[in-house]
C-alpha cells in the first residue's frame, strides 16, 4: 500500500473542518470503547474479587485462598466478598473471621447458591 | 524521625515501627505556581523554590539562585532493592524531582496476587506493602527535607491491576501507569481479563485522586520506526482516556505519556513538532506527561543529554504537566545514582533556561506544522474507522493493528497479535450473577446490593472497608526469612571503609574514561587489559567513540573495586583558616597593605583574578588593601617591578592557562625573579588559578595557592594570617 490509498481515503474528510475532524475523531473512539466499559460493567475477575476481600479486611494471603476456593466451585460471579457476607449472616461472625474461614477451607456448603 | 542534610537516612530506622505507619495524603499533588523571582530574574514558568536542595552547577555564579520550573520532574528509580532506592529519591529529589517512579521487578504482571515482603528483584523492584510504606514513609521525610510535596508513583498492570490498585490507595501512592492496552500488547495478558481488571482499578485510583498515565509511548520504543506509528498513537491514547473516563476518572487527573519519537540525524523537530500539536489539540482537558525519547538514545552520553534536550524543548514549545527524565546511560546498564540526578538537572537546567518560550516565539501554523498536524490526525479518524468496520477493538487487537511499523493506512505487517482466547489469565473473566454483590467502596459495575445499602456506602453492609477505615488493613511483614531487607542490611553491615557504588550499596562499580590514540578495535582491548591492571573486576567496556579511524579512540569501561578505602589513611586538602572580617579590615588598614596582581603569561583570562580583588565581589579592596590591577598577559618581571614600585606588601599572580606546565615556568619565573631582585623577603607572593594548589604553588617556589572557588576572603585571611607570623 502507498500513499495513495490514504489520499483515496481522505477525500471524506477534507471538507470537514479541524474541530469536526477532532469531533469525528471522538465519536469513533467512543464507538471503540463502549462495548470495552460495558464488558467490564456486567463482568469480574479472579484479581477483582480479591481487591474486594482486601478492602474487607482480609489479608493478600487469606483472599487469594477465598477466590481459588470460589473459582474452584464455580461461584465468582456470585463475587467473592457477597460470599464471604452470607456465611458471616449465617455464622453470626464478623466479614473478616466468615473470610478466614473459607481461606482454612471450611464453611463452603453454606455459601453456594 | 527527621532528615539532616548532613546524615544519610537511617534505612534501619526506617522500618521500625511500619506497621503502624500511615501516610500521610492521598492523591496527586501539582507544583505551587508562584516564586516568579529569583536573584535578579524574573520568571514566567516557574513554582515555588525548594526548602533545601542543590542548584545548578552553574548556579554559584547567579548567587546560588535554584529556580524550579513549573511542571513536575519524574525520575524512574529501578535499583532492584528498595532500601537502595531510597537514599537514590532523596538525592534526585534534592536536585529537583518531585515525581518518583518505581519501576517493578521483571515479571511481577504475571504474578496472580499480590507479593508481600522485601524481596529483591531484578531490574526493579516487587511492589509490596511494605516496600510500599517503607518508600511512602522515607518520601515523607524526604519532602519535609526539601520543602516539597513528593509524588510516588509505580504501576497498576498485569493480572493483579484491581489488587494494586487498592494497595496503592491505602499507601498513599500518588500516581500509577494503568493501560489495559500495555497488558495486552506487550505484556501477553489475556485481552478481556485486562479489561475488566482495568475499569475496577481505575474506579479505585480514581477514588484516591491519583494520577493516571497511561502506556502510548511504549509504542514507540518498540516499533522498529518510530516515528511511523504517530497516528496509532492518537488512537492507543484516546481508547485508554475515553475508557478511563468513562470509568470515573477526572480527565485532569489523565495524563497521556508522550515522547517524541524521533531524534537526529532525522530532522527531530519536524516531525515531531507535529506530532505533538497534534496530540495537544486532540486532547485538550487531559494533562501530558512528556516522557524522553529511550529508542534513539545510544550508550553515547552527550548524544542521549542532547537528544533529551531536544525533546524538552518540544514540551517547552508546545506543554508539559510532568517532564520525565531518562538517565543518559540507559543503554549502557541498569541507571546508577549519579545519572538518575543527572539526567533531573539535564531537564531542571533546560526548563528554567527555556521559561517563557512561547513569549518569545509563536508555532507558525499556517505552514509545514499545521498542514502536518492535520494530516497526524485525519489518519488517525481514518485508523478508527477501519477499528470500527473490523469489528471493534478486539479484532483490530486479532488483526494486528498495534504497533506496525506502516505509516497508516500503509501497513508493514508486522503488527503485533493477540487472540482473544489467549493470553496469560484466559478463560478467567466471569460473568456477574444476577446476586453478585461487592459490600466494598470504589467498586466498578454492577453490584446488587440491598435496598435499604446506600450506593454511596457499599461498605456500611460490612461495618466499613479500608478504605473508609485504614484501621482495617493487614499489614505482612515478610514470608521469606532469607530473602528479605533485614538480611541484605546485615550482609553490608556498617563497615568503617569507604566504597564507591553505582547501584547498590557497596557495590565497588566505577566507570573510567580514557582514550587511546589507536583505532578502535586496539583502543577497547587496551581499554580492558588497562582496568586489569587498574585491579578493577568484572570489567567491561560500556561505550567507545571513533574519533578518527586511525587517529584514536574514547573508551569507557566500568568494573569493581574490591577493596574498601581506610578513612584514617586519606589525605584532605588544607581548608584556609578564615578570620573575622572586621579583624582584617583593622590590620589592613593600620599597616596600609598594598597588593599588586595581574594574569601572568600570554593569558588573556581576568575574570578570577577580579573576583578575588575587587570591592563588588567582596575582593581585597573591601577589606582595604590598595590593589593595583595589571590586567592580562603580564610578564613575571613586569609584576615583581610593579610590585616594588608600588610598594606593596603582596604580589597575587593569576595563571588560568596550564597546558605544557605553562603555569608552573611562570609561577617559579616569577619567584625567582623576586630573589634575583633581592625583594622576596619583602613580598608575599599569592598564586591563583584553576590548576593551582597550594602544594603547586609552593613548589614553584611562591608563598601560597589558591584554586577554584577561592573567594577573596579566603585570600585576605591567608595574607594577614602571614604577615602576622613574620612580625
Amino acid at each position: 500500500m502507498s500513499n495513495t490509498t490514504f489520499d483515496a481515503r481522505r477525500k471524506k474528510l477534507a471538507g470537514l473542518s479541524d474541530a469536526e475532524l477532532r469531533e469525528r475523531f471522538w465519536q469513533l473512539a467512543e464507538q471503540v470503547v463502549d462495548p470495552l466499559v460495558e464488558l467490564a460493567r456486567t463482568h469480574t475477575t479472579p484479581s477483582i474479587e480479591r481487591s474486594v476481600l482486601l478492602r474487607g479486611g482480609l489479608s493478600s494471603v487469606e483472599a487469594g485462598r477465598v477466590v481459588a476456593g470460589a473459582v474452584e466451585r464455580g461461584l465468582l460471579g456470585l463475587g467473592a466478598g457477597g460470599l464471604v457476607l452470607r456465611l458471616a449472616k449465617k455464622r453470626g461472625v464478623s466479614f473478616v473471621e466468615a473470610g478466614r474461614m473459607l481461606a482454612a477451607g471450611q464453611g463452603w456448603e453454606e455459601v453456594g447458591s | 524521625m527527621s532528615l539532616q542534610p548532613d546524615k544519610k537516612l537511617d534505612i534501619k530506622k526506617l522500618l521500625k515501627g511500619l506497621e503502624k505507619y500511615r501516610p500521610r495524603r492521598r492523591g496527586w499533588t501539582w507544583r505551587a505556581p508562584g516564586g516568579s523571582q529569583f536573584g535578579p530574574f524574573t520568571y514566567e514558568q516557574c513554582s515555588e523554590p525548594l526548602k533545601a536542595g542543590q542548584a545548578l552547577a552553574s548556579a554559584p555564579a547567579f548567587g546560588g539562585i535554584d529556580p524550579q520550573s513549573d511542571c513536575v520532574i519524574t525520575t524512574e528509580i529501578a535499583s532492584g532493592r528498595f532500601e537502595d532506592d531510597i537514599r537514590r529519591m532523596r538525592m534526585a529529589a534534592w536536585h529537583g524531582a518531585d515525581h518518583i517512579m518505581v519501576i517493578r521487578t521483571l515479571g511481577q504482571s504475571h504474578f496472580d496476587g499480590l507479593i508481600e515482603g522485601t524481596p529483591e528483584g531484578v531490574g526493579g523492584v516487587p511492589i509490596t506493602r511494605k516496600q510500599l510504606r517503607a518508600t511512602r514513609k522515607a518520601l515523607d521525610l524526604i519532602e519535609d527535607e526539601v520543602g516539597r510535596p513528593v509524588n510516588f508513583h509505580s504501576y497498576v498492570s498485569g493480572v493483579a491491576g484491581p489488587e494494586i490498585a487498592v494497595l496503592f490507595a491505602e499507601e498513599g501512592v500518588n500516581g500509577a501507569h494503568q493501560d489495559p492496552q500495555y497488558n495486552v500488547l506487550y505484556r501477553n495478558v489475556n485481552m478481556l481479563r485486562s479489561y475488566v481488571d482495568a475499569a475496577e482499578a481505575k474506579g479505585i485510583m480514581a477514588w484516591a485522586g491519583m494520577l493516571q498515565i497511561d502506556g502510548a509511548h511504549n509504542a514507540n520504543a518498540t516499533a522498529s520506526e518510530a516515528w511511523r506509528i504517530a497516528p496509532e498513537l492518537l488512537v492507543q491514547h484516546a481508547v485508554n482516556s475515553l475508557f478511563s473516563v468513562k470509568v470515573g476518572m477526572r480527565k485532569d487527573l489523565i495524563a497521556l505519556s508522550t515522547v517524541p519519537p524521533t531524534a537526529p540525524p532525522a530532522p527531530k523537530l519536524r516531525l515531531d513538532l507535529p506530532y505533538a500539536v497534534a496530540l495537544r489539540d486532540l486532547f485538550e482537558g487531559y494533562r501530558f506527561r512528556a516522557q524522553q525519547n529511550t529508542r534513539y538514545a545510544t550508550a553515547d552520553e552527550p548524544q542521549t543529554d542532547a537528544l533529551h534536550f531536544l525533546d524538552t524543548l518540544i514540551s517547552r514549545l508546545t506543554s508539559a504537566d510532568l517532564q520525565s527524565t531518562i538517565t543518559c546511560d540507559e543503554a549502557r546498564h541498569v541507571p546508577w545514582h549519579v545519572n538518575n540526578v543527572r539526567a533531573v538537572d539535564t531537564a531542571k537546567e533546560t526548563l528554567v533556561g527555556l521559561d517563557g518560550l512561547k513569549e518569545l516565539v509563536k508555532l507558525d501554523r499556517s505552514g509545514p506544522l499545521g498542514a502536518a498536524a492535520r494530516e497526524i490526525t485525519e489518519r488517525a479518524v481514518l485508523f478508527l474507522e477501519e477499528m470500527v468496520e473490523a469489528g471493534g477493538y478486539f479484532k483490530a487487537v486479532e488483526a494486528g493493528f498495534f504497533v506496525d511499523s506502516g505509516l497508516y493506512p500503509e501497513r508493514a505487517g508486522d503488527g503485533i497479535r493477540r487472540e482473544l482466547a489467549g493470553g496469560v489469565g484466559a478463560g478467567t473473566v466471569v460473568r456477574r450473577e444476577p446476586e453478585y454483590l461487592a459490600p466494598v467502596c470504589a467498586h466498578f459495575g454492577e453490584n446488587h446490593l440491598p435496598a435499604d445499602v446506600p450506593g454511596e456506602k457499599p461498605c456500611s453492609l460490612i461495618g466499613g472497608c479500608t478504605l473508609c477505615d485504614p484501621g482495617k488493613i493487614v499489614y505482612i511483614d515478610e514470608l521469606d526469612p532469607e530473602d528479605n531487607a533485614a538480611r541484605r542490611l546485615a550482609a553490608v553491615g556498617r563497615p568503617s571503609s569507604i566504597m564507591p557504588e553505582a547501584e547498590w550499596a557497596r557495590d565497588g562499580l566505577v566507570s573510567v574514561s580514557m582514550f587511546f590514540p589507536e583505532p578502535e578495535e586496539t583502543a577497547r582491548a587496551a581499554a580492558l587489559a588497562l582496568a586489569e591492571r587498574m585491579n578493577l573486576s568484572d570489567a567491561a567496556v560500556v561505550h567507545s567513540a571513533v574519533m578518527h579511524p586511525a587517529e584514536g579512540t574514547l573508551v569507557e569501561v566500568k568494573g569493581r573495586v574490591t577493596r574498601g578505602l581506610s578513612r584514617s589513611a586519606l589525605k584532605f586538602e588544607a581548608k584556609p583558616e578564615l578570620l573575622p572580617p572586621e579583624q582584617i579590615t583593622a590590620f589592613t588598614r593600620s599597616k596600609g597593605l598594598k597588593a599588586v596582581a595581574g594574569t601572568l603569561g600570554n593569558d588573556e583570562h581576568s575574570a578570577g583574578l577580579r573576583e578575588i580583588i575587587d570591592i563588588k565581589h567582596g575582593g581585597l579592596e573591601k577589606f582595604g588593601f590598595a590593589c593595583r590591577n595589571l590586567g592580562t598577559s603580564v610578564p613575571p618581571g613586569k609584576l615583581v617591578d610593579a610590585a616594588v614600585e608600588f610598594g606593596a606588601q603582596v604580589l597575587l599572580a593569576s595563571t588560568i592557562v596550564s597546558h605544557g606546565e605553562v603555569h608552573r615556568a611562570n609561577l617559579s619565573k616569577l619567584a625567582e625573579l623576586c630573589v634575583e631582585k633581592g625583594v622576596r623577603d619583602r613580598l608575599l607572593l599569592v598564586g591563583g588559578g584553576p590548576q593551582v594548589t597550594d602544594d603547586f604553588a609552593r613548589e614553584c617556589g611562591l608563598d601560597a595557592g589558591f584554586g577554584r572557588g577561592t573567594k577573596g576572603l579566603d585570600v585576605a585571611s591567608l595574607i594577614v594570617r602571614r604577615l602576622r607570623e613574620a612580625r
